[in-house]
């Protein structure tokens, strides 16, 4: 890693990991102090920037867009959620061992596949390697057949939207529509609790910087080279004795891990899993938070994760109607005039006005011709003081 | 025909069909290990499917592929291929633009797997800068190892998607219509470029240029209709009357071309 991205790095993370929860432990009146609603609300995004991290190793490195991470996403928060599920016990509304909407439902007995999520270490292993498994399988199937481009993105949506169909349903015993919710515990911690929160945000933070390490480093050997080669010029990189599905499927498992993990720290930070994560709308979503920081970065795809959420936020509860035709606007800006996103656009702005400044001092020197002869360093042409 | 010994690829009865149209047809063709031999023919004489065959990226109908004393091509896919030693160069320049130069040549380096997991550890990094250096050196585009490949030159392109080819190393190179484009200078070197190649590997060349053929060519192979016309050096396959024929009856410039 170049030295300026370790640094910026090193500091992100000691900034969301260490400081931001310190400032949230101080009490509401100290200037630093960091609201329970921020750290929450901050804890969320950050789960949005690990599944963008993936994302834009997908898309922005490999060139494969897929339309459909919401599936993933789904998957690992509704492993978590149904852990959470079956943590609350007794206590529920209905106060039976089942959750709430199986007990409306006429659900007598705890259907077979929900039997495993009891257990702490099969949530765990489960909120990476469902998405994992259903990646692998879904992925080896569609760059086998040689699907790619426009018809790979096209049949990501579709799983979305099938995905979100199946979901929705109340056969599946997943809560129908409403989806999991009423969460009481994570692993026995009580989430009204400030501190609970606390330490899910740090977690999450965590999970973020160990993301941004494991992709980087991906991106920095020899794979990372083959993924752009294979967006540059897939026919070239198979004729160089590579098989480009290979390194496809290792990536979409690899983006897909990251989406579980990312909806499972979702899951008890938000407080609820419904099929409206999943489907076309939160997938394509997704898709802009990396279009919009910048594609092919990571930084630019956790910049953008963040950032667009934050502008959401703000303007779901000031300006509602705005948000919508925002997202539009921003979707369609950043294909127009930013296709590097807004991390390219800051990068062409600042070598344009670098560009500047040097033309002038050059133009300077050149109007005086014996002033140049002074010494180094004693004249200085106008414009150029740094 | 002679017997596959001795033979660096060998194709036997090959016929391709794309929906009822027969790009080759029981096509017969072999090459001797060293030698570099020019494929010529009309438009859809069916010499990029050849090439095709070859590399894998088209399934015949019938006939046989043999590489070298006994692989048999046909159940490889173009990665395995390309890993046995069948090197390929295409028409249009096919390089990594968002990659550096060097990186271009270090991607397409022989080496034992290509497989993900091995392209994530770390290798001997000594002897493959060596190799990479000497690629770009016969090259020439030692100079430019740091620039972005979609910077260059479209000759240069040309030139470096032949260096990765021959960072592959190997026993046969496939080259479509490499001076396609280019300058008189240009050209004139890539022809050097190929001999020097050739001096320890197998080099099919396809063209068009009969100017650029008479530079390189030893022996020539004239497709027609996906089977050979005819073969043999170029002043005696320049004046056949069948390939005179073959270029008459299709436009009157190509058989000036010829002569």
């Amino acid at each position: 890693m170049p030295k300026r991205e370790a640094l910026a790095v090193g500091l992100a993370a000691v900034v969301l990991v260490v400081v931001l929860p310190l400032c949230n432990g101080l009490p509401a009146d100290t200037p630093f102090a960091v609201s329970n609603f921020t750290i929450n609300l901050f804890g969320k995004f950050l789960t949005y920037a690990i599944l963008a991290l993936g994302l834009d190793l997908l898309w922005g490195y490999a060139g494969v867009l897929s339309l459909g991470h919401g599936v993933f996403f789904g998957l690992g928060a509704y492993a978590m959620g149904m852990h959470l599920m079956l943590e609350i016990g007794a206590k529920s509304v209905y106060q039976s061992a089942l959750p709430d909407f199986m007990v409306w439902n006429q659900v007598t007995a705890l259907p077979i596949f929900w039997k495993p999520f009891h257990s702490v270490v099969f949530t765990l292993a489960a909120i990476v390697l469902v998405p994992a498994l259903f990646g692998l399988a879904f992925g080896y199937l569609a760059f086998r057949s040689r699907i790619r481009g426009v018809y790979f993105s096209i049949i990501t949506q579709a799983l979305a939207l099938s995905a979100w169909l199946v979901f929705n349903r109340n056969e599946m015993n997943l809560g129908g529509t409403n989806g999991l919710a009423d969460f009481k515990t994570v692993f026995g911690f009580p989430l009204n609790r400030p501190a609970t929160q606390r330490g899910l945000y740090a977690v999450t933070a965590l999970t973020l910087v160990g993301a941004y390490l494991l992709c980087r480093w991906i991106t920095l050997t020899r794979a990372g080279k083959v993924l752009v080669a294979i967006r540059d010029s897939e026919t070239r990189v198979l004729f160089s004795g590579y098989s480009p599905a290979a390194y496809k499927l290792f990536v979409f498992v690899v983006s897909a891990m990251l989406a579980g993990l990312a909806g499972a720290l979702y899951a008890p930070q938000v407080g609820i899993v419904t099929p409206a994560k999943i489907g076309v709308l939160p997938s394509i979503e997704m898709v802009v938070w990396v279009a919009a920081g910048g594609r092919g970065t990571l930084y630019g795809a956790v910049i953008g994760a963040f950032g667009v959420n934050w502008i959401q936020s703000w303007l779901t509860t000031s300006y509602p109607d705005l948000w919508l035709l925002f997202l539009g606007g921003l979707f369609m800006g950043a294909v127009l005039f930013f296709p590097d996103g807004v991390v390219g656009a800051l990068g062409r702005l600042l070598a344009r006005a670098r560009r500047v400044v040097t033309r002038r001092r050059e133009r300077a020197t050149l109007d005086a011709p014996l002033l140049s002869q002074a010494p180094r360093g004693s004249i200085r042409p106008p414009g150029s003081d740094e | 025909m002679n017997s596959a010994k001795g033979s660096i690829i060998y194709l036997e009865d090959v016929t391709v069909n794309y929906d009822g149209f027969k790009a080759l047809s029981h096509l017969n063709f072999f090459m001797d290990r060293r030698e570099l031999r020019v494929v010529i023919g009309p438009n859809g004489a069916g010499k990029t499917t050849l090439l095709d065959v070859v590399s894998g990226r088209v399934k015949p109908e019938t006939g046989r592929v043999i590489f070298g004393h006994e692989t048999d091509l046909l159940p490889l896919r173009e990665n395995d291929i390309a890993r046995l030693g069948v090197g390929r160069k295409f028409q249009t320049p096919s390089v990594f633009v968002n990659l550096t130069v060097w990186d271009n040549v270090e991607l397409s380096l022989r080496r034992a797997s290509k497989g993900v997991f091995a392209a994530l550890r770390r290798r001997d990094p000594e002897e493959e800068r060596e190799r990479i250096a000497r690629a770009l050196e016969t090259v020439q585009l030692a100079a430019k190892a740091g620039s972005l490949a979609g910077t260059l030159a479209h000759g240069e392109k040309q030139w470096l998607e032949i260096g990765m080819v021959i960072a592959q190393d190997p026993e046969l190179l496939l080259v479509d219509e490499p001076v396609a484009g280019m300058t008189d200078e240009e050209t004139a070197r890539t022809g050097g470029l190929l001999e020097t190649i050739a001096a320890d590997r197998s080099v099919l060349v396809i063209e068009h240029d009969m100017e650029f053929v008479r530079q390189i060519a030893r022996k020539v192979t004239v497709l027609h209709l996906g089977t050979v016309l005819c073969e043999g050096p170029v002043e005696q396959v320049q004046s056949d009357p069948r390939v005179l024929e073959v270029y008459l009856g299709r436009r009157r410039e190509a058989a000036d071309a010829v002569h």
